[in-house]
């Protein structure tokens, strides 16, 4: 059976000034599924996400989600239709605590503005009690929930990754886009983050996801899609992929270009 | 661990509450002592111009180096409203209000549009044009002769003339300014604010729409100043446009960031301390040197400002609180060493109290 389509990416390209950072890249990622994005550096992986999330334009092409265009949509505007994301740098809001953090990724989920916050209706009681339930019911999903209360900048950088990936879900967005999740992360940690993204898709939730480290790709991927020099030069299943000779090229060439 | 929402809230209800009845109280102990009261409506209208700046500096980290021009707004409108036009001195703070709010909005589109610190640039352009209008709208504002004549606010048909009532007057006022902020401050809305702050990019992928909470949060901060103005303008009854220039706005900033940016009280804290010293510069200076002027005290604060900047970054209400929690600490069980140990290697970073 196959489960329909929940975010279409049609000839997308982008250019900053000479640099054709993704040339006609078209894919898509259905319910439930978890995709991975792999490629070398500068090949475009994270500009394709930002261009998804709304953060660039592009330069051509189209962005359509559960079947609607939006492309040309604001981030927020996004988010609220259900497509959250992290960071490859992380954007912990360090000047908040953990459970804050997430209770942000909520966002679109409340409702209290700014004179009903100012003049304490009661509602906006019962919203920060519930609001306060459930970000910690997300933090307990990824396993930091023991954590709530202390300040984000205070934590290694591994828990500040997961933080981010619990505020991305807090909205119970139908996709997210994680942009390195294992980035940093020690072999327990990376092993644990695997378990929650499992089990988070069993939940409903859909992935695309961009790695380097294989190791994660093979474990979670349903499907693989790469990028070299803003082109996408194959998609498959994790084992057709490895055994891509387009791919082994790419990675290998890198590899040359890396050593002299 | 019991899930509770107060838990999120590091503020401490009951220091609030202490101080606040303490604050209400002093004028009954010291109700024949003009000097300090009058001295105390002072730090009253800087209060709430300064707490609605800590909202929009602190929580959501934008810079505005024109309040004194929406504080100006507050004052003439009611000013020229209540003498020439015989409208309610509430009814003129209002308009007053309604304008600075509209004129917040003007400015702050096409600022945000831009980044960054941009609304610092704007805001201080802002400022000195509408001090250009302050000075040379005379037909309204009566110039740099001021404006003559503004008649005492009136409560149920009663003049509130005296610095006692007054004295009440404004502290209810920044009373409920403060408590507004911190409502604000604990709700979706303050940590929308605080994740602009943190990082943008973040907030807007969120969900969190950046330049609607930036123009809210400034209209608000406008408002504040707004009405502080109105208040002050019925206090002093006359009013020129040197109040309400560049070098006020600047002095709003520093009580910003003397009070602390991260603390709802820091507004009040830091108003406080400016009016303190400045009343101390005053007696203090012309024994040493004589034929000093204002401008010393302008040096003084800009040293100040420096200074706080380096080395208490948080500013004093982060010191203070850390110094209350430590002494609520020491009779209550504490449930987490481990925050108890962070707060004391902060606290040393600036150790003043
Ligand atoms: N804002 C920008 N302005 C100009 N060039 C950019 C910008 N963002 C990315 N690029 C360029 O686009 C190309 C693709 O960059 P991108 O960050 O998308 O790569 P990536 O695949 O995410 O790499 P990495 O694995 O290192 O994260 C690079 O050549 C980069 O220098
Ligand atoms: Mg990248």
């Amino acid at each position: 059976m196959k489960k329909s389509v929940l975010l279409e990416i049609e000839q997308l390209s982008k250019s900053f000034g000479g640099v054709h950072a993704v040339q006609n890249v078209s894919f898509c990622v259905r319910d439930q599924e978890i995709v991975a994005i792999i490629g070398p550096n500068g090949a475009g992986k994270t500009t394709l996400f930002n261009i998804v999330t709304g953060i660039l334009p592009p330069t051509s092409g189209s962005v359509l989600f559960k079947g609607m265009p939006v492309t040309g949509k604001k981030p927020y505007q996004l988010a609220a239709l259900g497509i959250t994301r992290t960071f490859q740098n992380l954007q912990v809001f360090t000047n908040m605590t953990v459970i804050e953090n997430v209770m942000v990724g909520m966002h679109t989920r409340l409702k209290t503005g700014i004179f009903s916050a100012g003049f304490r209706l009661p509602q906006v009681f019962k919203e920060e009690k519930q609001a306060l339930k459930q970000a910690m019911a997300c933090l307990e999903q990824v396993g930091i929930a023991h954590l709530a209360f202390e300040k984000a900048d205070i934590l290694p950088y591994g828990t500040q990754r997961l933080v981010e990936i619990a505020r991305a879900a807090a909205s119970q967005p139908s996709l997210i886009l994680l942009d390195e999740p294992m980035a940093g992360l020690n072999p327990q940690e990376s092993k644990k983050l695997v378990d929650v993204l499992l089990a988070m898709r069993n939940n409903g939730m859909t992935f695309l996801f961009v790695e380097h480290d294989m190791e994660t790709v093979m474990a979670i991927a349903d499907r693989v899609i790469v990028l070299d020099y803003g082109k996408k030069i194959a998609e498959g299943c994790p084992e057709e992929i490895t055994q891509h000779p387009d791919v082994i090229k790419a990675y290998l060439g890198e590899e040359e270009g890396a050593s002299c | 661990m019991k899930l509770d929402v107060k838990r999120i809230h590091t503020g401490n209800a009951k220091w609030s509450l202490l101080f606040t009845v303490l604050l209400l109280g002093l004028p009954l102990i010291f109700s024949t002592n003009n000097y300090l009261l009058s001295t105390l409506i002072m730090v009253g209208f800087y209060t709430i111009v300064s707490t609605g700046l800590t909202l929009l500096m602190g929580y959501a980290g934008q810079i505005s180096l024109g309040q004194a021009a929406f504080y100006g707004i507050g004052a003439y409108t009611s000013a020229y409203l209540t003498a020439h036009a015989g409208v309610s001195s509430w009814l003129a703070m209002a308009a007053g209000a309604a304008i600075a709010a509209m004129v917040a909005l003007i400015v702050g589109i096409p600022a945000f549009r831009l980044r960054e610190h941009y609304l610092a640039l704007a805001t201080l352009g802002f400022g000195i044009i509408v001090f250009t209008f302050f000075k040379e709208w005379k037909g309204i504002t009566g110039g740099l002769n001021g404006f003559f004549g503004i008649p005492p606010i009136q409560l149920f048909g009663f003049p509130l003339q005296t610095d006692f009532q007054f004295y009440y007057l404004v502290w209810i006022f920044a009373l409920i300014g403060v408590l507004f902020a911190r409502n604000i401050v604990r709700s979706r809305v303050g940590r929308a604010l605080l994740s602009i702050h943190g990082s943008e990019i973040a907030a807007n992928s969120l969900g969190v729409n950046i330049t609607k909470y930036k123009l809210q949060i400034f209209m608000i901060s406008a408002v504040y100043a707004s009405v502080a103005g109105s208040l002050y303008a019925h206090y002093v009854t006359f009013i020129n446009p040197d109040l309400f220039g560049i070098v006020p706005s600047i002095y709003f900033l520093i009580m910003v960031v003397i009070g602390g940016t991260g603390n709802v009280w820091g507004g009040l804290i830091g108003a406080a301390v400016y009016v303190c010293l400045g009343e101390l510069l005053k007696e203090m200076v012309p024994m040493f040197i004589p034929n000093a002027g204002g401008e010393f005290e302008i040096v003084f604060f800009g040293l100040l400002l420096v200074i706080i900047l380096i080395y208490m970054p948080n500013g004093l209400s982060h010191s203070l609180s850390k110094v209350l929690k430590r002494v609520s600490s020491t009779s209550r069980h504490r449930k987490e060493p481990i925050l108890v140990a962070e707060n004391e290697n902060a606290g040393s970073v600036g150790g003043e109290h």
